[in-house]
């Protein structure tokens, strides 16, 4: 596997939309080539090495190339967006849209990442060390397929409106959830080891919420149902069933309605 | 004003009987004429395709209902990104419900010149015009809807005609409209009370009159006032499996009445998107089609002219004054619902689609629209349109010719389908070998929408005295073979001129022309009864003042072309 090494030297006046920091991307381009390529910001169009240093290589696919992108990138938007393979790796904060529309591969972000992060995922790892803004593996706006598979793992906290419309692949949180968690959701899990606000499974279809930690407010829309034993993420516990949300339309699976459900740890 | 000569196209006009003969276009003053002096600039059509501009009957391209569909739906920007503008062009986007410089820019890359908003509710007629001021290069008029109008109800229960004449007279006045629409009529006042008019039987509440009454009516008014237009219909049931036959039944109306007026239509009533309205079958189950019903009547009567309403197997948004089909579509997909009443007059709704070739139901759809076509004895009455964006966006048209021109591209579109097999079963687009040449397709597309509209005066031909809009495309039919260069050259014409300007030279858009609003102003007698009446409804009911209704001022429609009529007895 080849890398490339993005170092960020000087902060820009405007937000930088860095849609080619991916490998499938940069595989195949030499770091010359690399820093000629385009880097919008506002109307204008930069290039790459305008703001950052090159080194290394892309691999020969996307699969055999790894990014690493180091520096102060809190004004950087769309690192690892639309990837389908290979490796990222962020060492450093930045801002929107990490992994959006990601179809495969890793992303490993060792700080905090911006809002949109994973839009509409449908494959692949993101794994942030820090924390996440808000809509983390939502839609786009105003669509109603949010993400559709892959894992995202968030060892710090999130934002609000995380896995609105979600349909497949799982969300871990680690730390606490602001409000909105799988807001109209038709699949997926989420798993909150903190504690959360209020409006889980807000419109909820189908789908899971495991949460550990407390919550302020449950939804008037789900019911208890019974306690139930189970092991989540390496953790054996009883936890309460909830079934939600009650106020919307479910479908019907040999003549039972298919609930989601909301399990909260005893 | 430049002259120009476009020498040696392969020329199709179906008018003048010219079927791909080499032939030398001539362009001066803004009209086309028989010959231009030697000073001319020459255009070099060698091995290219010449037709008179493109003219669309049926399209929702301006207004509230397309603006609903623009707000609530930022998603469909992200299948067609902005573009920034340049030279000419403004910045633009949007896939199904692009925004109106997209319009523009898309309809003439296709060779269009003139395009028709298919849906104007009065009220909101001001909306509709500024859009269509603000859409570039194209010719475009606008039909006011009639269908669920409580003047026309209260006219037509009473049997009062000549009231219904004069009211209409005055509406198209007042909101600068070209034709009378009517969508699900009775149908959407009665989704009001949460009901529908699914046959032409069923009264509409309160007004107790029926959908047959209705059309008929219009028909009638229609032809007492000598429109240019036809009575434009959308009939009752659409979209619902088993419904041809109340699409028979509305068609049955116009029997024994003769078209009245000098605009040299043939047509008493337009069915537009019959695509919608060949159903067969009792459910979604058994859901097949019944194009050839349809084709068949429509092939007998020459007083019926229709539009097909292609679906293109596109994710789209559908858009229409049939309030109560859109809340059943919403209830189908349980995707985004938006839905207006407008007060006294008609309602909307909106909801997203995605018209999925996995899906059995799509592709019988598919089929059926070009069924219809196909089976079509004169093409010069069955015409082009998409509904765009109901059943796919009017920049698919390309694609739709591609599939009525070549078996070979419709069998790839089969063969790329989960239910083949089922699809084949239930249509009969399968058994179908027709494939429709240039000339047809002219036919389909600008002579016959040109005439349907009573535009033949100015559109749809390059015989000398006309419009000079006129389309060149990178198409050679003698010597093309691979069904994908169609889609390609007429998806983006190689020049195009309107009212004799150049518009797109070599590809690219150059101008944005000098766009014409076109209305019908239409005279009728003293009306003292209709006056009181529209005086007391703004009184009692509307919530805007009358002197607040009319579109009058240059800032809606600053170049207008109006058609005068003269219809006092």
């Amino acid at each position: 596997m080849e890398t490339v090494t993005l170092t960020i030297k000087e902060q820009p006046p405007l937000f930088l939309e860095a849609e080619v920091f991916n490998p499938d991307s940069l595989a195949s381009k030499t770091a010359q080539e690399i820093a000629a390529l385009p880097l919008p910001m506002g109307k204008t169009t930069p290039v790459v090495g305008d703001y950052f240093t090159v080194s290394g290589k892309g691999g020969a696919t996307a699969a055999e190339t790894k990014v690493v992108v180091n520096g102060d990138l809190r004004k950087v938007k769309y690192i690892g967006a639309h990837m389908s393979a290979g490796e990222v790796v962020i060492n450093g904060d930045t801002d929107m849209y990490v992994g959006a529309w990601m179809t495969g591969g890793k992303i490993t972000a060792k700080g905090n990442i911006g809002d949109f992060a994973a839009t509409a995922m449908k494959g692949g790892e993101l794994i942030v060390e820090g924390n996440a803004g808000n809509y983390l593996g939502t839609s786009y706006r105003g669509d109603w397929r949010g993400m559709q598979g892959g894992r995202i793992h968030v060892k710090g906290n999130v934002g609000s409106d995380a896995g609105t419309f979600m349909m497949a692949g799982e969300i871990v949180i680690d730390g606490n959830v602001d409000v909105h968690v799988m807001t109209h959701a038709d699949g997926g899990r989420t798993v909150i080891k903190g504690n959360a606000k209020s409006r889980l499974g807000g419109q909820m279809v189908q789908g899971e919420i495991y949460l550990f930690g407390s919550v302020d407010v449950m939804m008037p829309g789900f019911n208890y149902v019974g306690d139930v034993e189970l092991e989540v993420e390496g953790v054996k516990a009883t936890f309460a069933e909830y079934i939600g949300d009650t106020g919307e339309r479910h479908p019907k699976s040999k003549g039972k309605l298919i609930y989601g459900k909301l399990y909260q740890k005893k | 004003m430049a002259e120009y000569l476009i020498k040696n196209g392969f020329v199709f006009d179906p008018v003048l009987g010219i079927n791909g003969d080499k032939k030398d276009i001539a362009i001066k003053d803004g009209k086309i004429v028989e010959s231009v002096g030697a000073s001319a600039k020459v255009i070099d059509a060698a091995g290219k395709t010449v037709m008179a501009g493109g003219v669309d009957i049926h399209a929702h391209v301006a207004g509230p209902k397309v603006n609903v569909g623009r707000w609530y739906r930022p998603e469909d920007k992200k299948q067609a990104p902005y573009e920034p503008g340049r030279g000419v062009r403004r910045m633009s986007g949007g896939f199904s419900i692009p925004t109106v410089f997209k319009t523009g820019y898309e309809y003439a890359n296709m060779g269009y010149t003139t395009v028709m908003e298919a849906a104007m509710p009065p009220f909101f007629a001001r909306h509709v015009h500024e859009e269509m001021r603000d859409t570039p290069i194209l010719d475009q008029g606008a039909y006011p809807v009639f269908g669920n109008n409580w003047f026309v109800l209260e006219y037509l229960k009473n049997g009062e005609l000549e009231n219904t004449a004069a009211y209409i007279a005055w509406l198209l006045r007042m909101t600068k409209g070209y034709a009378v629409k009517c969508v699900n009529p009775g149908g959407t006042e009665a989704w009001g009370w949460g009901l529908n008019c699914t046959t032409i039987h069923d009264p509409v509440p309160y007004f107790d009159i029926t959908p047959a009454e209705i059309v008929k009516g219009l028909i009638e008014a229609n032809e007492a006032l000598k429109l240019p237009h036809s009575m434009h219909v959308h009939s009752n049931n659409l979209g619902n499996p088993g419904n041809y036959e109340t699409t028979l039944d509305t068609l049955k109306l116009a029997e024994g009445i003769s078209p009245k007026g000098d605009f040299g239509r043939d047509q008493v009533l337009h069915h537009t998107h019959i695509q919608f309205h060949s159903y067969g079958g009792t459910t979604w189950g058994d859901f097949e089609s019944r194009a050839d019903k349809i084709a068949e009547y429509v092939n007998a009567n020459k007083n019926i002219t229709c539009d097909i309403g292609f679906v293109t197997l596109d994710e789209t948004t559908t858009m229409t004054a049939d309030g109560p089909f859109e809340h059943h579509l919403c209830e189908l997909n349980h995707l985004k619902w938006a839905n207006v009443d407008v007060e006294l007059e008609t309602g909307s709704g909106v909801v997203p689609y995605v018209y999925s070739p996995e899906i059995f139901v799509c592709g019988i759809q598919w089929a059926i629209g070009l069924e219809i076509a196909l089976l079509a004895n004169d093409p010069m009455r069955f015409h082009m349109t998409t509904d765009h964006p109901n059943a796919g966006p009017f920049t698919r048209y390309p694609r739709v010719m591609k599939w009525l021109m070549s078996a070979k591209a419709r069998d790839e579109m089969f063969a790329g389908m989960k239910n083949e097999g089922k699809v084949r079963d239930r249509t009969g687009l399968g058994a179908i070998d027709r494939e429709l040449s240039l000339y047809e397709i002219a036919m389909m597309t600008r002579a016959g929408t040109a005439k349907a509209l009573g535009l033949s005066h100015l559109y749809g031909s390059l015989t000398p005295g006309l419009c000079g809009d006129v389309a060149v495309y990178d198409y050679n039919p003698e010597t093309a073979d691979d069904p994908e260069l169609i889609e390609k050259a007429f998806g983006s014409a190689a020049y195009l001129f309107k009212q004799g300007e150049l518009i797109i030279n070599e590809g690219e858009i150059i101008s944005n022309g000098n766009k014409r609003t076109l209305w019908v102003d239409v005279k009728t007698n003293e009306n003292a009864q209709v006056q009181r009446d529209i005086a007391l409804k703004f009184n009692k009911f509307y919530t805007i003042n009358q002197n607040n209704y009319e579109v009058a001022s240059h800032h809606y429609v600053p170049n207008p072309y109006v058609i005068e009529i003269d219809a006092t007895v």
